[in-house]
């Protein structure tokens, strides 16, 4: 243990610890803007500055550890001028007008500076505004950055992508994409970490909720709108009630309220992906022991964007079967649109998305098949969803439950923890079990991958032949072990891939908290709602058992085929 | 009113003197990969600043050139710009009156020529075209990339031999290049911004004295991979690449014509300056790794390089550059052995300890090199009655080491410099007799920046003497390789890219024979490189690190302090031997010394961009 003072008090603290962390022990919190624990630790913003006793300069408190004896001030005269002028100068080079501001009301920047009662900055304005593509998902507007590097350390230690890169040197130096690439040619995954992670507004998804004001208010339209199992979780973290207020009911009448002329749920579509990547699974079988190729999941975007960049000689393991949006976005057009006997091209489908790579998806030329425009008409992001609720000003503690509508508003339990890493590898086991034995499993025989770990993997015995899983969240752990993989040092023979570190609980279409990862804390309300929920089988599903009996026939049928599976080759990431 | 006065400078002069100074220190202070468009705008602005206001193109011109500079670097310029600043450089360059405008018009003329595609990238694709990146300039300047901040924290500490473990990641020779580094690390050390260079070499130096390279164990080799590596050259590049090699599980053979490990280090660098005992500390933690040594084996006589190449699974030729350039100076007739001779035999002969007899001689050397420093040096400890140097150029020319200089003519050496040598004139026997020397003036600058020598109008002179040494370059055996199918090209083997590889598959080429003479540090470079791309040649992807933990970074005030340089013994005691002569630090010297680096790896863009690779 160690002994310091801080502000005169007396402190004992593990060796290792950081000025920063002691202080907030003792309930002391140190303002900073470009820390980031174990990711950002580069003491740029000089911010979190702090007074060492006996020494002239200051001390960042993020990235200096404690030493016995040590003096600190956390407030002197020195410390509170040169964290004063630092944020002034940040302000000089950030479009400050915060009105106008997405981020306006979750922005460090913006608390601190309101904090510390900054109303005027001697410095004149000095931004510049560096050309973006407009139609890009991810959008950077540099005149809000502040260049804490956070997005450079996000997209290469937890990510291993390595999209941004600092550009130039000086006073010029500034956040670029990586080898002078332009961002829409670059290998970008569209997983939106970066966004997630940045203080300010200076990253961003792009926003698209407008279009689908503009549809509601089309009489011609009829607007159809899905929302993800990880939009249950998180919709209502920035609005100000409880998380176990926020439920899926008060959820449900929120979109009615707002407009949508049906509410549906992903889950839905989530069990019918179980339907189709399980029963491929099962044919792809032989063939994945005999080349010693797993096959992959194929429903998170940014991991097909990942594997189509980084491994294109591994596309053909993906499941060709489509993610839960755009089997739903499918569905709507065809067999939806038959029930209410209209025409597809009336359906405007929207789908509530955890996610910035679902806009992309969304948009891939070959998501049409159900032969009426884009199958999903447009994604938006859990923060639109909050955004619009906000500019409504619906008060959702004092809104009624309600139910989703049907038939693509039932879903199981198995459905609902797609919002989870882990959890899709989860339905798709309960489902396959029940496929090759004709019994349901124990719903929880599967939990072993439910730890938190990165990468974890699972054997299982499932009615005597033992499969082999893995699953794997964040990129960097996706590469390490596709890595192993390619060297034969693991074998599986179904893996599961979420591009952001958690699953989408954890996605870039979350809710920010600056410095608060919660993707664990929102991956376990999911896991409730499976426990209680009173299916958890995707193949007892009765809308989905419905629709195939109507509809498809059966998974993997020729029409099943044609709808509900796509050729991932059959598109280009930009080059 | 006096008529004159004397001027005194007021405080405001003194301060801008203070100022120039800083400046100075900080330029010296740039680390690699700033932009380049960036910088010379700012060069610009302080030429602007230094214009009197008299003239047109400097007053307005030279502040135009800054705004359409400046239009290059803010996405708001053209290829046609760059027309324009050059035009317009060209005719502030033609117009201006005096130097402040026309030779900053230079300076934007050549950075316009020289630094065109950074130009250009900025224009096109509104950024620089390169970056900064290896982000601790001392790390980014050592050929071999040596982790320099780690080291000096460890010796702070009193872990001598945790450095030495460090050091040996990237460079198995920390004793030699304690001695005799040239140490390119010191050059842009941020330490100059304050006040100067950390002396980077001595603290590795305290490092080695206190934890003696053969006492500190190396690593233990990967288990082997059946591979077998041929090196041919036992010098510094081909050691280190033997060294990695074994480390890495390969079986190595290395080739060595002479009877004695080190190259150059042996048979080049007097003991006086590396004394033999301490590179044999290097060499037996080298060979400690298992390395097959065949000495006085020549590759080309004895075995062919082909039959190498088929025996082993790769090989690496470091054969270093042994032999002696012509000099231009004939003797008028013929001369008796021993009159006229070489640096490289000269000091080949030290080193193999049947020197050339020098007592009560008169010595001529020719050349302004180290080689030449080391010969003169070696001289005197020989015994010569006098020693000079010949040089057709002036002595701040001299391409040696400024403190080899000092240290020649504390021992006594003369310099006759700006003195071409002419001839060697011979008596009956064939003894030398004196050299003559044309006079020399130094005149128009070369494309490097250094005055050439032109023959003045005065007459030649004669130098009296009994021996003259010539140490004027050295060249490379290249023939036996040229047979064998490597390429030749200006007297260097040549590489296919920087691999190293030749163009023979499973040939690799590296150190001097590839650079012509250059330093110990980059023949160690090479021979890390070498090791590098023939494990991945061989199939392998084999890591060396180093799992020493570093100590963190002192959050001490960097007031400013004094380096401390090290002492060497008086001139009188050191002329007449061969013993080492520089002094290490004392502990407290080495405590203060450790305790100037700035740790760049900690503080500044090193915490960002990783200020440490631990492995390769």
């Amino acid at each position: 243990m160690v002994n310091l003072k801080i502000d005169d008090k007396k402190v004992k603290v593990p060796e290792g610890t950081t000025v920063m962390e002691a202080a907030a022990s003792m309930g002391i919190r140190i303002p900073s803007l470009c820390y980031l624990k174990e990711i950002n630790e580069i003491a740029a913003c000089r911010i979190c500055l702090v007074e060492l006793v006996g020494k002239d300069k200051l001390i960042t408190s993020c990235n200096n550890v404690v030493q016995e004896g040590m003096e600190i001030y956390t407030n002197s005269p020195k410390v509170r001028s040169a964290r004063r002028t630092n944020i002034q100068l940040l302000l000089s080079q950030h479009d400050s007008r915060c009105a106008i501001c997405e981020r306006s009301g979750n922005c460090n920047l913006q608390q601190i500076s309101n904090d510390m009662g900054i109303v005027s900055n001697p410095f004149p304005d000095d931004w510049n505004v560096e050309p973006w593509p407009a139609d890009f998902p991810l959008v950077r507007h540099s005149q809000k950055c502040i260049r804490c590097m956070r997005c450079v350390q996000v997209c290469d230690k937890v990510q291993g992508v390595g999209v941004w890169d600092i550009a130039n040197t000086g006073g010029r130096t500034t956040i670029g994409v990586s080898g002078i690439r332009k961002i829409e040619q670059s290998d970008c995954v569209l997983c939106g970490q970066c966004v997630t992670h940045c203080p300010v507004a200076a990253l961003h998804a792009r926003e698209d909720w407008q279009q689908v004001i503009d549809a509601m208010a089309d009489p011609e339209k009829i607007t159809v709108v899905q929302i993800a199992p990880a939009v249950r979780t998180a919709w209502a973290e920035g609005l100000g009630i409880p998380r176990e207020k926020a439920t899926v009911g008060r959820l449900v009448a929120a979109l009615r309220r707002l407009g949508f002329d049906y509410v549906f749920d992903t889950t839905f579509s989530a069990d019918l992906t179980i339907m189709e990547e399980g029963s491929e699974f099962l044919a792809r079988f032989d063939e994945i022991r005999e080349s010693g190729k797993p096959m992959f999941t194929s429903c998170c975007p940014g991991w097909v964007r990942f594997v189509k960049s980084q491994y294109p000689d591994m596309v053909e393991q993906l499941s060709t079967a489509k993610s839960p949006q755009q089997m739903f976005g499918t569905i709507a057009k065809t067999y939806y649109a038959k029930l209410l006997n209209v025409d597809p091209k009336k359906i405007y489908c929207v789908s509530i998305m955890p996610c910035v790579a679902k806009k992309h998806e969304a948009a891939i030329p070959v998501m049409n098949d159900g032969g009426a425009g884009p199958d999903v008409d447009c994604v938006l992001t859990t923060r639109e969803l909050a955004r619009m609720i906000r500019a409504d000003r619906i008060m959702v503690e004092a809104l009624e439950s309600e139910e989703f509508d049907l038939p693509l508003g039932v879903g199981t339990g198995a459905g609902v923890i797609f919002g989870s890493t882990g959890g899709v590898m989860e339905a798709a086991l309960r489902s396959a079990y029940y496929l090759i034995s004709g019994k349901n499993p124990a719903p929880d025989s599967f939990r072993i991958i439910r730890e938190p770990e990165g990468w974890r993997e699972g054997e299982f015995n499932m009615a005597g032949t033992k499969v082999k899983v893995a699953v794997v969240s964040g990129l960097a752990n996706t590469r390490k072990l596709i890595e192993a993989l390619r060297h034969g040092e693991a074998r599986y023979d179904f893996v599961e891939v979420m591009a952001c570190p958690g699953g989408c609980v954890g996605g870039g279409g979350q809710p920010i908290h600056d410095g608060e990862e919660l993707a664990e804390l929102r991956s376990q309300y999911l896991y409730e709602l499976d426990q209680e929920s009173p299916i958890r089988f995707s193949h007892e599903n009765p809308a989905i058992t419905q629709l195939y009996q109507d509809f498809l026939e059966k998974p993997m049928s020729h029409k099943a085929h044609e709808l509900l599976h796509t050729d991932h080759e059959a598109w280009q990431m930009g080059r | 009113m006096s008529r004159l006065r004397i001027s005194t400078p007021d405080e405001a002069q003194l301060t801008m003197e203070h100022l120039y100074l800083d400046l100075e220190r900080h330029i010296a202070a740039s680390a690699p990969g700033l932009c380049p468009v960036d910088l010379q705008i700012s060069f610009l602005r302080l030429c602007h600043a230094q214009s009197c206001g008299k003239c047109v193109p400097c007053r307005v011109g030279l502040g135009q050139l800054q705004r359409l500079m400046t239009d290059v670097l803010e996405n708001r310029a053209t290829p046609q710009t760059l027309d324009l600043i050059e035009q317009t450089a060209r005719n502030i360059e033609a117009s201006a009156d005096c130097a402040i405008g026309y030779d900053a018009a230079r300076m934007v003329l050549n950075g316009l020529s020289g630094c065109r595609e950074d130009y250009l990238s900025h224009i096109r694709r509104g950024r620089c075209a390169a970056g900064i990146t290896q982000p601790v300039p001392c790390v980014a300047l050592c050929p071999a990339g040596v982790d320099v901040p780690g080291y000096i924290a460890l010796v702070g500490e009193g872990r001598y031999a945790d450095a030495v473990r460090l050091i040996r990641k990237d460079n198995p020779f920390p004793t030699a290049c304690a001695m005799v580094c040239e140490h390119p690390c010191e050059a842009r050390c941020r330490r100059n911004m304050i006040d100067s260079a950390v002396n980077i070499r001595g603290i590795k130096r305290v490092a080695v004295d206190h934890a003696h390279a053969d006492t500190v164990l190396v690593p233990s080799n990967e288990p082997s991979t059946g591979k077998r590596v041929a090196i041919v050259g036992g010098g510094p590049s081909g050691l280190s690449a033997a060294y990695y090699l074994a480390l890495m599980g390969h079986r190595v053979d290395l080739y060595e014509e002479k009877p004695h490990l080190g190259g150059m280090l042996r048979y080049g660098i007097p003991a006086y300056r590396f004394p033999r005992e301490r590179l044999q500390e290097d060499i037996d933690a080298i060979l400690s790794t298992g390395i097959e040594v065949h000495m006085n084996v020549n590759v080309g006589k004895d075995v062919t390089i082909r039959e190498l190449h088929e025996q082993f699974d790769a090989v690496y030729v470091a054969i270093g550059a042994q032999t002696n350039k012509k000099v231009g100076i004939e003797p008028d007739g013929k001369v008796r052995e021993g009159n006229v001779i070489s640096a490289v035999e000269m000091l080949r002969d030290v080193g193999m300890d049947r020197p050339i007899d020098l007592k009560g001689k008169r010595v001529v050397i020719v050349g302004g090199g180290n080689v030449a420093m080391d010969c003169t040096r070696t001289a005197i400890r020989l015994g010569a009655s006098q020693v000079m140097v010949a040089y057709r150029r002036r002595r701040n020319d001299m391409t040696a080491m400024p403190e080899e200089v000092e240290g020649a003519i504390a021992e006594g050496a003369e310099l006759i410099t700006l003195n071409a040598p002419l001839k060697i004139e011979t008596d009956e026997e064939g003894n030398v007799a004196a050299l003559w020397v044309q006079p020399q003036i130094c005149g128009a600058m070369d494309s490097q920046g250094r005055p050439r020598p032109v023959n003045s109008h005065e007459e030649p002179e004669r130098i009296p003497c009994d021996v003259v040494i010539t140490a004027i370059g050295q060249g490379i055996e290249t023939a036996h390789f040229e047979e064998f199918g490597l390429e030749v090209k200006w007297g260097v083997l040549q590489t296919v890219d920087e691999s190293l590889e030749g163009d023979i598959p499973g040939v690799f080429v590296g150190g001097d024979c590839v650079t012509g003479p250059a330093t110990v540090i980059r023949a160690i470079a090479a021979g890390k490189v070498a090791a590098a791309n023939i494990d991945e040649y061989l199939g392998f992807h084999h890591n060396i690190s180093c799992d020493v933990e570093i100590p963190n970074a002192n959050l001490a005030d960097k007031k400013p302090c004094g380096r401390v340089n090290l002492r060497e013994v008086g001139t009188g005691e050191r002329r007449g031997s061969f013993e080492h002569i520089e002094k290490g630090m004392t502990d407290e010297e080495a405590a203060q010394e450790c305790g100037r680096c700035l740790r760049c790896d900690h503080f500044g863009y090193g915490i960002l961009k990783g200020g440490r690779n631990s492995r390769w």
